[in-house]
């Protein structure tokens, strides 16, 4: 664990870890089997505050530090990736109304997002460009006081359970540069607006990812965050600092459950007369393992720290996410080789952590994007 | 009403676990000290009283100073205040000196019901509630599966070899509870930024007037007289099949009248 963390903040990462132990290893193949939503497990969430660590005090949350904010992630995630997800989101959408929401819109939303009794996701991707958000053609469309939004966007997490989404779409199509006619819109479900499709997945199982289609929507223009037009782009990449960290500390905790399971099946399974580990092949797998999942875990915590420092970390959390992602791929595959056999059955947990993977590579900017933002912050800093 | 819950750290039961071989005491240093599962069972009997009605819950712990690691966990959960019995005199305190000074300093606490668990992992005497409750004069519910507390009245039911008994008895009393009694809940991170400022009270020997009383090794009821480490595992007998594997296993069997 990261040595800067509060003493209250060890103890909930502690919490979350117990948790996860007691509550959701033993039974959380079973449940991703069926594509079960984890109804209890997220209202135990709900309960520990998990909801509102992104939230500040004064609307009802418990807000922690970044660091401890990755801990707690990885700790979901080592238990079930989905459930790391199940928070993601919402707690980026929190971040946004933090910073950038009016008074109205923060008294509004925030209280009832700190208990988890109201949940947030957010809404970027289009089926036509994912990562190249600014060729996106969802509009929201000035008409006297009201927005009317048409339009479509994918891979929105927990779509059905959100009472709040925020909406990236343009409010001036014709804007140049492109991304200064953008806006945030805070979004929540009724006439206008439905979830027309569940995307199916590899992996990332129990949460819904949707589709959901603006027809004619209708919404006061006050929805827009931080009630003036234009600053979305902006907003949304500042939110996404928070996504991206949050997606690298997913990345760890597929990671760190892979190397347990294996590092446990290792000295439990015998062959030639003596523990696999012993197999100098299969101890440097583990060796392997063990040295890159460190390596991508102080990457992350070095991203969350410069977060915390209110310095920009685009780039920081971007190469947290590229590499705990790529590091978090290889662990599953090496978990499957630990594994043999037993590693490519459903009746043990590697070949879900190799199905869950993937998503952290893709999700939240693919991972060629973040090399994109990378080098530009690496020439416009003038290097490291 | 003032509800008191005993609440005890012991070695984590899925750790390490060792005795001291000198001493005949637990290794406290080996792995990770907890609170004892049952306790905390216990302390969610407390709490959901507390949720649902007036309710103060006091939680006690008799431990080194390392034992604050319980109480900050049981005020994380909800407790109200805790009381935490220190004092190296008590080291190695069996289970009347425990009784008696956990009966001692709850002389200065006028409570309603004290809830304890049935037993704990590491001694495992399962005693201790019903010695505290004999000390104090009080009625006592052991080995309850369920609880419910009325504003003059506990009652709970209890399993036997037979089937379960309905047991009651009128407050103040003493109950223990087993692990089925209550699932236990997570400490919220609010409630851990509360448990700093909640209330400790320190206890002593001297504090609880039990100084005069002659400590352990004159006044020992129980004593530890060797410890031995368990013998290594021998291995078993293998039977390489040569086509006669299943008569040799049944001779095996046989051999040692398992069969």
């Amino acid at each position: 664990m990261s040595s800067n963390l509060t003493e209250e903040e060890t103890f909930l990462i502690k919490t979350v870890r117990s948790f996860i132990d007691r509550d959701v290893k033993p039974t959380v193949r079973d449940v991703e089997h069926a594509n079960e939503y984890p109804e209890s497990w997220i209202e135990t969430m709900k309960q520990i505050g998990i909801y509102g660590l992104t939230i500040p005090e004064e609307f009802g949350g418990s807000p922690v530090s970044m660091s401890c904010y990755v801990h707690v992630t990885e700790e979901l995630s080592r238990g079930w990736m989905s459930l790391a997800g199940a928070m993601g989101g919402h707690s980026v959408v929190a971040k946004l109304i933090g910073i950038f929401g009016t008074e109205e819109q923060k008294q509004n939303y925030l209280p009832r997002m700190a208990s988890g009794e109201l949940r947030a996701t957010m809404a970027l991707t289009e089926a036509g460009g994912g990562s190249d958000l600014q060729a996106m053609t969802t509009i929201a469309k000035a008409d006297g006081e009201d927005l009317v939004i048409n339009g479509s966007k994918i891979w929105i997490s927990n779509a059905r359970r959100s009472g709040v989404i925020a909406l990236l779409c343009k409010t001036d199509p014709t804007a140049s540069p492109r991304h200064s006619g953008m806006s945030v819109v805070l979004v929540e479900h009724r006439d206008g607006l439905t979830v027309s499709r569940d995307m199916p997945k590899l992996g990332y199982k129990g949460v819904e990812s949707c589709e959901i289609s603006f027809d004619d929507y209708r919404i006061s223009a006050q929805a827009i965050l931080g009630g003036t037009p234009g600053q979305g782009f902006s907003q949304m990449m500042k939110g996404l600092e928070t996504g991206r960290i949050q997606v690298a500390a997913r990345a760890l905790g597929v990671g760190a459950a892979a190397l347990e399971d294996s590092l446990e099946y290792a000295q439990a399974r015998e062959s030639f007369g003596k523990p696999i580990w012993k197999h100098q092949s299969v101890g440097n797998l583990l060796a392997n393992m063990a040295t890159k999942l460190t390596a991508a875990r102080q990457l992350t915590l070095l991203a969350a720290d410069k977060f915390d420092s209110g310095e920009r970390c685009d780039m920081e959390a971007g190469m947290a996410k590229l590499f705990a992602s790529e590091v978090a791929m290889e662990i599953a595959l090496d978990a499957i080789r630990v594994h043999g056999g037993a590693g490519y059955s459903t009746e043990y947990n590697v070949e879900r952590y190799f199905r869950d993977a993937p998503l952290m590579i893709v999700g939240e900017g693919t991972n060629e994007i973040q090399r994109n933002v990378i080098v530009s912050q690496l020439v416009s800093r003038g290097g490291l | 009403m003032k509800i008191v819950v005993l609440v005890k750290q012991v070695p984590d039961t899925w750790g390490q676990r060792a005795l001291d071989l000198q001493t005949g005491r637990i290794d406290r240093v080996l792995g990770e000290n907890v609170v004892d599962e049952i306790n905390e069972r216990a302390l969610e009997v407390g709490l959901i009283q507390q949720d649902t009605m007036e309710a103060e819950v006091i939680v006690l712990t008799m431990g080194p100073g390392s034992a604050s690691d319980a109480i900050k966990k049981s005020l994380a959960m909800g407790a109200d205040s805790a009381i935490h019995i220190n004092d190296d005199l008590l080291v190695g305190a069996d289970y009347m000196r425990t009784a008696q000074t956990i009966a001692a300093a709850l002389k200065s606490v006028p409570f309603d019901l004290l809830i304890a668990g049935d037993k704990s992992t590491d001694g495992g005497g399962g005693v201790i509630p019903a010695m505290v409750s004999e000390i104090l004069g009080i009625p006592h519910l052991t080995h309850l599966d369920s609880v419910t507390i009325e504003a003059s009245k506990v009652s709970g039911e209890r399993s036997n070899n037979n089937g379960s008994v309905r047991a009651h008895a009128t407050l103040p009393a003493v109950i223990s509870v087993t692990e089925r009694s209550a699932e236990p809940r997570y400490p919220t991170f609010r409630g851990i930024m509360k448990a700093k400022k909640k209330p400790v009270i320190s206890e002593n020997l001297s504090s609880i007037s039990l100084d005069s009383v002659s400590p352990v090794s004159d006044n020992e009821t129980t004593a530890v007289l060797t410890v031995e480490a368990r013998a290594e595992r021998i291995g078993g007998i293998k039977i390489i099949d040569e086509g006669d594997a299943g008569n040799k296993i049944a001779e095996f069997l046989a051999l040692n009248r398992l069969i």
